[in-house]
Order: structure tokens, then sequence, then C-alpha cells
């Protein structure tokens, strides 16, 4: 199927009185507007690709055919209640992880390129600090923050205090890990952010200076949106990252997929299966994530690009409307 | 003229909040650049500029690369700030208030106030890629501080809509910056700057960033701008379009301004010796 306008096969009779600046008098009978053209062969490409599937093939039917799997019992815990539960607490520290790094690393980002000093050091500082220590090791000292401070008080600072918790009841194993998990990606979440902000031309700031639009307007109306460009490809990494790194606070023995497969399988003793119950929702979730990925950026591409690519949906629509058309017989060329 | 910026601002027990502030402008002119100095490091860029600019005036500033036009363009919107010396936009200080024989520093929200005066054309147009071209339009009119008269919607984009379609580009409402020539962006960012309605508008040498071609389009917008009321200085490279349009011609070199006129006696008649050398190049 092509569009190509040379491909007109049934090409007519050389003029009978050639036009004298046409490039078709040099060579009487040769029309270059209608020559057929012939594609290049890639003998080498065919194979490789021959090569490639053989492979992909041999790896398929091993899935298929290896008792090893153990499908049967695949199919009856991918969709347990229990395993379900857990993807679920999987899905919320991810979310609140997400929400409180990204909430918590703006704000640091922001006292990174702040004028004041104070906070420029001391979001360098947390940066630093939270790129420097391991994660398993954090969620362990929230895991047993109890320890340090046995009981958390708000009120004045250095001053009397006005509500008074107690430390273990109140971080539970879950509020740990949501604080680990959180803090740790604020500093990665801060850098990403930075960059973003950084990655927009000056010109930008300057020329919403000029039209005296106020601070707020300028960063949350000019500068985000031109950042997000920048910023997303890397959050999508980030969130997508937290999502399996989130299998890290099995450690604290909090229910989340990771530790639940490991139960079960503890139980029954069917390691490669339950660890595929695992994998396969790891993969479907992380999909979703990529493809909610690609539309949010495709909405902050606007103005970025002359004309918008089509989504794979539209190619798939607009090939079938094309292969459809061309099945018709007074339909040559439909393919436009 | 020369006054000092550098002090750290402090409120006297004397002065009241409610003290008058000093006036030291002359209301015939809508700008007023009192012995501004300004170096970024040690490099010295502005060396006491001293100009005024009539209301309604169109001033063409010329000069060579680096002899500090743009600073200058840039320091009376105060997208620089000076180190030393003053510049009045409608006899009131640019980036401070005059009170008590003493600069404030206005916070950043006057400052913006103050800017929403003076329009700005900039050589790289500098439109919001990822805004239509009439919402780079209404940007600013709609954003509004809080204290000025919030305008309607409405009547912000039939504005935009007359201000798009005199710099003749009414069809591109709809487009992204990216899908527009050169010199319709710069038209967009004319239109853009003209929607606040401001009384002075700089143009910073605003076809240097054009094919040859597409000059004269935008020329021609500017053109119509003058002799409208509007004060313009306009920094560029096109002398006979100095000749064609400005009141005054100002010729810079080193940071300082070497020669100030009527076109006719500085472009043809320059009597220094570096006003002569420059027009010789690039005439």
């Amino acid at each position: 199927m092509t569009t190509s306008p040379l491909r007109h096969r049934a090409a007519p009779a050389a003029p009978a009185h050639p036009d004298p600046l046409s490039v078709t008098t040099a060579r009487p009978g040769v029309d270059p507007t209608t020559l057929t053209v012939v594609k290049a062969r890639h003998p080498w490409r065919w194979l490789a690709a021959a090569v490639a599937l053989i492979l992909v093939a041999q790896f398929v039917n091993g899935l298929a055919t290896n008792p090893g799997w153990d499908w049967p019992t695949f199919a009856r815990y991918f969709t347990a209640p229990v395993v379900l539960q857990a993807l679920w607490l999987t899905i919320q520290l991810t979310v609140y992880g997400t929400v409180l790094g990204f909430a918590l690393g703006m704000a640091v980002a922001a006292g990174r390129l702040s004028k004041n000093p104070v906070l420029q050091t001391i979001s360098w500082t947390y940066v630093w600090a939270f790129r420097s220590i391991p994660l398993i090791v954090q969620l362990l000292f929230w895991f047993n923050i109890a320890y340090l401070y046995q009981s958390l008080s708000v009120g004045v600072p250095f001053g009397p205090s006005l509500l008074t918790f107690d430390v273990n009841s109140t971080i539970s194993g879950m509020a740990a890990a949501v604080i680990g998990l959180g803090l740790h990606q604020a500093a990665y979440s801060a850098e990403i952010i930075r960059a973003g902000i950084l990655s927009v031309d000056a010109g930008q700031l300057e020329a919403a200076a000029a039209l005296g639009i106020p601070r707020r307007r300028q960063f949350f109306r000019i500068v985000l949106p031109q950042a997000m460009r920048g910023i997303l490809p890397n959050a999508a990494n980030e969130v997508i990252s937290l999502f399996k790194g989130t299998s890290i606070v099995s450690t604290m023995a909090i229910a989340e997929l990771f530790y639940q497969v490991q139960v079960i399988y503890g139980r029954n003793g069917r390691v490669v299966p339950l660890l595929m119950v695992a994998t396969v929702w790891y993969i479907l979730m992380t999909t979703v994530l990529s493809i909610a990925q690609y539309y949010v950026e495709r909405h902050y591409a606007k103005g970025a690009l002359r004309t918008m690519p089509l989504t794979p949906w539209q190619k798939v629509r607009r090939r079938v409307a094309a292969f459809t058309a061309a099945g018709r017989p007074d339909a040559a060329g439909g393919a436009r | 003229m020369s006054l000092r910026v550098g002090e750290t601002p402090t409120t006297r027990p004397a002065e009241r909040a409610d003290q008058p502030d000093d006036i030291i402008g002359d209301p015939a002119y809508a700008v007023e650049i009192l012995g501004v100095h300004k170096s970024f490091g040690t490099l010295p860029v502005l060396n006491g500029v001293d100009l005024r600019v009539r209301r309604g005036e169109v001033a063409v500033i010329l000069g060579p690369s680096g002899s500090g036009k743009s600073t200058l363009l840039r320091s009376i919107n105060h997208l620089e700030k000076v180190d030393r010396g003053l510049i009045l936009v409608d006899s009131e200080p640019i980036g401070y208030r005059l009170r008590g024989g003493r600069l404030h520093e206005l916070a950043e929200r006057d400052i913006l106030r103050q800017r929403a005066r003076v329009g700005f054309v900039f050589q790289n147009f500098n439109l919001f890629p990822h805004l239509t071209v009439l919402d780079n339009v209404i940007e600013a009119p709609l954003s509004a501080p809080r204290s000025a008269p919030r305008r309607r919607r409405e009547d912000v984009v039939a504005h935009a809509r007359d201000l798009l379609a005199a710099v003749g580009v009414a069809d591109k409402a709809d487009a992204y910056p990216r899908q527009l020539s050169g010199g319709q962006q710069q038209r967009v960012a004319i239109a853009r700057a003209l929607a606040l309605n401001p009384a002075v508008i700089l143009f910073d040498e605003p076809t240097s960033a054009l094919d040859p071609e597409l000059v004269g389009e935008v020329l021609e917008a500017i053109r119509a701008l003058a002799g409208q009321g509007r004060t313009l200085i306009i920094v560029t490279h096109e002398i006979g379009f100095a000749r064609e349009v400005a009141d005054t011609v100002v010729f810079m070199d080193d940071g300082v301004i070497v020669e100030h006129g009527l076109p006719a006696e500085v472009l043809d008649h320059p009597t220094h010796e570096r006003t002569r050398a420059f027009l010789s190049k690039v005439l």
C-alpha cells in the first residue's frame, strides 16, 4: 500500500510535442513522473527477524509446556482475594508514596531554586541526606522510631505542647512505610522537578515579568506547563520504580503483594507460580502506568510540536480504514 | 543629576507611610534616564547614560554590538537593575519609591504593576509556546493583579482579536506559536505587548532574528504604531527604518550616548568620529 505519486504502472505514451523546458526531452520515451519504484531487497533483515522469531517461539513454547510453571496454581491464586487485597495495599503504598514524595519534592525544589540562602542550604542538605541513606535502612529507622521518640507533640517550638501522640500506636508499620517511601521519593522528585524548571528558557520568565504577570501565575501558567515536558518522563520512571520498590517493605511484614505471595509459597511450596502471580500483576500495573504516561505527556506536548503524531489507537483505526477502502474495487489509492 | 541606589532602604522615624512621594520628574517626558550606570560583574556596560524621551516620541537607539543598547532598554523595564542613577517612567521611579530623599525598593508585586505600563518586544519573540496565539495575547490582561480593575473575559478576547487583526494575524488566533513564521510570531508579540495598552513600548532588536524577507512585515506593524501617541523606544540595526519613523536618533557606544538628535542630523551629518565609523559600516 503506497501513496507515492510515482506508482502508476499504466504509463502514458511520451507526449507528441515535448515541452522544451521539461527534463523528459533529455531521454525520449522516459517520463520521470511516471516511473515505477522497485524497492531495495533486504535478505539479512529477513534472516535476522526469522532467527529472533524462532527464539521467541521457543520461549513461548517453554512457558506453555514446561510443567514447572504450574499454570493451574497460577490461575488459582492470580485473582484470589488475599492476593487482590495485597495488590490493593501495594497500590495504596504507591499512591501515598507518590503524593507525599512529589508534594514534598516540589517544596524542596522550590527551596533549592529560591533566593533565600537558608532555604537553599536546607533543601540541598535534605536531598544529600535522603539520597545517601539506602531506602531499606531508612524504612527500618522509621519502623523503630518509637525507640528514639516515645511521644510526638504538636505545640509552640521549644514551648508548651498542645497535642501529644504515642508514637508506637500512631506510626503503624504502614505509616512508617509510607513516610519512608515518601521521604526517599521526595529527594529524587525534587531533583527531577528542579531539572524540569531549569529547562524552561529564561526568556519565558522575562516575557512573563515584562507583561506584569503575577509571580504565582508566572509559575503555574507559564513555567510549570513547559517544565512538565521535562519532568514527566522522569517522574513516570520514578512512579513505576516506586511501585515495584514497594516490595522492599515486605521486610517489615506489611502484607503487600510480594510479602503475600511469599507467605503463600511458604505454606504450599509452589514458589515459581506464585512469583509469576506477583510478576504478572507488576507487569500489568506498569503497563497501565505507561499508557497513562503516554497520554499525559501528549497533553503537555501541545504547542511543542507543529503537528501532533497519531496515538497508537488512531494509527490502528487509520490502518483499518485504509485496508477496508483498498478492499473495494473502485477505491484504488484510497489509503490517503 | 545622580542618585545613589546602592544604599540599604531604611525607614527613618520621621517618615510616615502616608507621606507623599518626592516628585522629581518632568511631566513632558514619558521616560527619563538619569545618570545610569550598570556593570555585569567587573564589566561596565552603562557608564552614565542620560536620556529623556518625550511623550509620543519615537526614539531609535543605534550602536555597535556591546554598546549597552539592549541593557539600557531592559533597565527601563527593570529587567536589569541599574547600579547607580534612576529611571523614571511617567515621572515615577522604576523599581523604587522616592520618599523623604531616599529610594525605597518596591515589592515585586509593585514592580510587576509598573511593568504593565511598559510593553516590551523581544528579539527572540519569547511567545509562550504552550499557549495559542490568542491565549498569549489575553494572558497578561486576564492576570492583572487584584488591585487593578479586572476586565471581563469577553472584552479582553474581543480586544485581543482586534489587535491580532491590526497586525495582520487574525486568522492565526488558534494556532500555536511554533506553527507560525518568525515574522508572524513577532507580530503576535507586538499584539501581546499592546494588550495592556501601555504608554511606552520598548523594542529590543525586533527584526534581528528574522529572515530578510520577513523584516518588512514587522517594521510595517511598528510603523503603524508610530504617531498614535504612544512612546516607542526602538533598538535596531535598520538604519533606513530609523530615518523614516524616528523623531530622534540616539547613537550609543561603550555604554554612553555619543550623539542624540534628529535623524537627519545624526544619520546624515554625524559630528562624532565614532558615529561616522559605525554608519559607514552599516549603510
